[in-house]
């Protein structure tokens, strides 16, 4: 039997290292964008209080992108160390995505910040901007393809099994790359970034301008992150996730989980705007309905019903009892592969093969389960109702209030009314709120896809590698020290940074030529 | 689906990939990680500290993506090999990241603050993520030789029945060494390339070449124990090299000695073991007669030379199983499936030659020494 201590503790630890490196992710996804606006009005007008800007806001992403690195680098080996039965299950798929998010995006990025840092005085401007541009189209392509990966967790397009080599096998890899959920996601993540590195660059601003200090510095970066910033928050909340939600069960089980909605309602469905959703009672206590919307949002018409909880766990029993069927036809492939019998019974219930294993939670052969056992298994397939209400509600209130704020930003900013104290206050109290949507997104997504790791396909209990408990604690605590420390590390860095200020360099190492490079001794002509 | 190469082609070619990946990151990262073991011991003051952080410092980024693009084909191109190796090597996996963790910040954090207490920290944390990374990657390498202690059940799940501990090994040791040895000659010949002249570089010269005369022996020491220590897994019975990626469906036995075999079988491959210790040689040439392309040309072709011995040794056997040799993972039932190997080899060939072009711009961007002098100039500087 599986060590559900060992699975519990490797979710654990994925999801605190994934959530922990997402901290850095948009920050980096969004500010790279912007550091290329920046340095493009540099280049357009000349003027030095644009490179002052660019180079500003590019050491604070410095100090930050290295801590996006550096936790990545856990990401990219922790599959096959806690989660070596998903590896080896999925990773014919799921692999390639990561191996081409290093081909193609990480290396563009990784290659030219180093340039980026050490480039300004052996790059003319053009060139430069060149550079500064490639990093944002790195990073914003590796975004990408690690989405196509996660969205081939939420909807696995294109993959069959193979009962000869016990895993999932792309049979097109085309689907697996314009898979809509990948694409939704693609779309909401990096928007979700682009308003991330908004608000931090409007709430340092902020702070400036409330101070007093280096007023034309702030109220330039001001106005570019409140342009950028509505324009990101608007996609965010329009282009969110939703349109995904129809194409499979999990992910209808998903949506209706996040609404606490037990049972189908006729078209158009009503939303739960707010109540107490109960998983004892499998029902919302004191709901408050708004009619319609909900149909809206999740099919776009007003004649399509969304599926309840109560109806999506009566088709897992009937999919778990077919799955059953083909856990045993694969036992018998598994003893003689020239079974033909066996094989036909197999391709005709493959594609409920992953049901079957959601029972191995409970029993070693899922054969022997009783009727009563896969009622109750059926059961499993409920993700936490609750914790998926509540973090959709402070992910979409926060989306709201973002609009608000970056709506509110540019009107000011057009109208030059750049010191309204009132909003200069907010705008520097808002600076953790989009981190905040942006965690609670990741637990909405990844939290709603339990119990599966790979939706129908395989739970997540089966996926843990075999290791012992006190490895995992042992790895857990290295990983929060270390990751504890350099948080730390690094919030102390990007204050001390903003203290100085933007034109501390220029104090140290002299005002630099407008038109540089104007030598270059050791660097050959390029570019 | 007809695919214009057959199974068994791909799986040699990824084979050969999976060797080139290895190798482009010990010749890249590689330095950036002997530079940092060097660190402490070539720069005293904390202007050569910078300079030589900065021999490396816009490059060693794009380098370590050779190791992301590592674990990333790895996983793509052979599943097994990902699910078995870093679940089983799980704690010297985690030694590994949480010292290659280090290393960036250490780069990025280390001159923010002027404090000698500060910086002297972070230069320790550089020589972490420079020494145990190449000690613990030669030891890993190690333990693939001998065999690791897995075997995979009927659902092909691996179990591992192993501890850290018992990764080093008297010849696991041997090669963890003769990995750090490698590399820091390789950093210090990067110095005598990219370093002013002067003490740094001659302390570097001097640390290079003990680690080149230990590289000499180490390998030496190493290829003797592979000859007479008992190592060696052989594949008996049929063999089906464009058959299914089954691990269970061939059957494999230890056979010590067997790493020889494949010298005997295809004599051109002693290219390999020979490169590895002649181009150590000329690496130490190159220290002595203070020649810089002599000495990075040396200690880049041993490099080569050393890993390609490890593969061309093993093949086709890419993580054989000393409890279970039946388990053992190898070229022909380990990969991933015919059409994922395909997509991933048109995607590489597009890609690798676009980032071996920008990667040499870069390059020649950043080309010529770095100097202490620049510090004072340069607010860019690490």
């Amino acid at each position: 039997m599986i060590d559900l201590a060992v699975v519990d503790l490797s979710r654990l630890q994925f999801a605190l290292t994934a959530l922990y490196h997402f901290l850095f992710v948009p920050l980096t996804l969004g500010l790279s964008f912007m550091l290329v606006i920046m340095e493009s009005i540099y280049v357009m007008t000349r003027r030095p209080i644009w490179r002052t800007i660019t180079r500003f806001w590019g050491v604070l992403f410095g100090i930050n992108f290295v801590l996006g690195v550096a936790t990545g680098i856990t990401m990219e080996f922790q599959f096959g160390m806690n989660w070596s039965y998903y590896s080896h299950y999925v990773g014919d798929i799921f692999g390639a995505p990561l191996a081409i998010e290093g081909l193609m995006a990480f290396f563009l990025e990784a290659t030219f910040v180093g340039l980026m840092f050490f480039g300004w005085d052996k790059l003319k401007p053009h060139a430069h901007l060149f550079v500064t541009f490639m990093v944002a189209l790195g990073t914003n392509l590796s975004a990408l393809w690690i989405l196509i990966a996660n969205g081939w967790m939420q909807n696995p397009v294109g993959a069959a099994f193979n009962p000869d080599t016990m895993r999932m096998e792309v049979t097109d890899f085309m689907a697996v790359l314009f898979n809509p959920v990948a694409q939704a996601k693609f779309v909401h993540t990096v928007s979700a970034g682009y308003v991330c590195a908004s608000v931090f660059v409007l709430g340092v601003s902020a702070f400036y301008l409330l101070r007093g200090k280096h007023v034309g510095f702030a109220k330039r970066s001001m106005t570019v992150a409140s342009a950028f910033g509505l324009a990101a928050s608007l996609s965010v909340v329009v282009l969110g996730d939703q349109s995904g939600y129809a194409l499979t069960d999990n992910q209808k089980m998903k949506l209706a989980a996040l609404e606490a909605m037990w049972h189908t309602e006729p078209a158009p469905a009503g939303l739960t705007l707010i109540g107490i959703p109960s998983m004892k009672d499998r029902e919302t206590h004191y709901g408050v309905h708004v009619p319609w919307v909900m149909g809206l949002i999740a099919t776009r018409t007003i004649d399509k019903p969304v599926e309840g909880i109560f109806e999506l766990v009566a088709t897992a029993e009937d999919r778990i009892e077919s799955g059953v069927i083909a856990f045993d036809a694969l036992e018998k492939i598994k003893a003689d592969p020239a079974d033909m019998a066996a094989r036909a019974v197999f391709e005709t219930h493959r594609r409920d093969l992953g049901y079957a294993l959601l029972l191995k939670r409970h029993v070693a052969d899922p054969r022997q389960a009783s009727p009563e056992l896969i009622k109750q298994t059926a059961w499993d397939t409920v993700p936490n109702v609750p914790a998926l209400f509540w973090s959709f509600r402070i992910m979409a209130g926060v989306g709201m209030f973002m609009i608000a704020l970056f709506g509110t930003a540019f009107v000011l900013c057009t109208l030059r009314k750049h010191h309204t104290k009132w909003f200069l206050r907010v705008a520097v109290l808002a600076i953790p709120l989009p981190w905040i949507a942006i965690e609670f997104g990741w637990i909405l997504a990844e939290f709603g896809r339990q119990p599966w790791a790979v939706d129908g396909v395989l739970p997540t209990f089966l996926g843990a590698s075999s290791l012992t408990v006190p490895q995992l604690w042992a790895t857990i605590i290295g990983f929060t020290l270390l990751y504890g420390s350099l948080a730390v590390v690094e919030v102390r860095l990007i204050l001390h940074t903003i203290k100085k200020g933007p034109f501390h360099e220029q104090e140290t190492f002299g005002e630099p030529s407008p038109e540089a490079p104007l030598e270059r001794p050791a660097a050959p002509a390029v570019a | 689906m007809d695919l214009p190469l057959d199974f068994a082609t791909l799986r040699l070619i990824w084979w050969g990939l999976l060797g080139v990946l290895l190798i482009a990151f010990a010749l890249t990262d590689g330095f950036d990680l002997g530079v940092g073991a060097l660190l402490p011991f070539v720069a005293r003051t904390d202007e050569e500290r910078r300079m030589v952080i900065n021999t490396v410092g816009a490059t060693w980024e794009g380098n370590q993506v050779w190791f992301i693009l590592g674990g990333g084909a790895i996983f793509a191109a052979w599943p097994f090999v990902y699910a078995v190796s870093f679940s089983g090597f799980y704690l010297a996996m985690f030694l590994v990241l949480s010292a290659l963790i280090l290393r960036p910040v250490s780069f990025k954090y280390r001159s923010k603050r002027p404090s000698p207490k500060w910086r002297s920290f972070w230069d320790w944390c550089l020589f972490i993520g420079g020494f145990v990374p190449a000690l613990v990657f030669g030891v890993a390498v190690g333990n693939v030789l001998l065999g690791a202690p897995f075997h995979l059940d009927g659902d092909l799940r691996s179990f591992y029945d192993g501890s850290l501990l018992g990764l080093f090994t008297p010849f696991s040791l041997i090669a963890g060494l003769l990995s750090v040895a490698m590399l820091v000659l390789h950093g210090a010949a990067w110095l005598s390339v990219k370093a002013e002249k002067g003490p740094v570089l001659d302390r570097a010269r001097l640390f290079g070449t003990v680690a080149g005369v230990l590289a000499l022996v180490l390998f030496a020491a190493g290829g003797l124990y592979v000859a007479y220590g008992g190592l060696g897994y052989r594949i008996t019975g049929a063999l089906d090299i464009n058959g299914f990626s089954n691990p269970l469906r061939t059957t494999v036995e230890a056979a010590p000695g067997a790493w020889l075999d494949n010298y005997g079988r295809y004599p051109w491959m002693l290219i390999a073991p020979a490169l590895g210790f002649l181009g150590a040689l000329a690496g130490l040439i190159g220290m002595w007669r203070r020649s810089a392309p002599l000495a990075f040309g040396g200690s880049s072709l041993s490099t080569v030379g050393i890993i390609s011995t490890a593969g061309l040794s093993m093949f086709p056997f890419i993580l054989p199983s000393s409890i279970d040799p039946q388990s053992s993972l190898t070229v022909w039932n380990a990969s991933s499936s015919h059409l994922t190997l395909f997509i991933m080899l048109i995607v590489t060939v597009i890609f690798l030659p676009l980032i071996l072009i920008y990667t040499t711009w870069v390059y020649r961007v950043l080309w010529g020494r770095t100097s202490t002098a620049a510090l004072k100039t340069n607010p860019d500087l690490y």
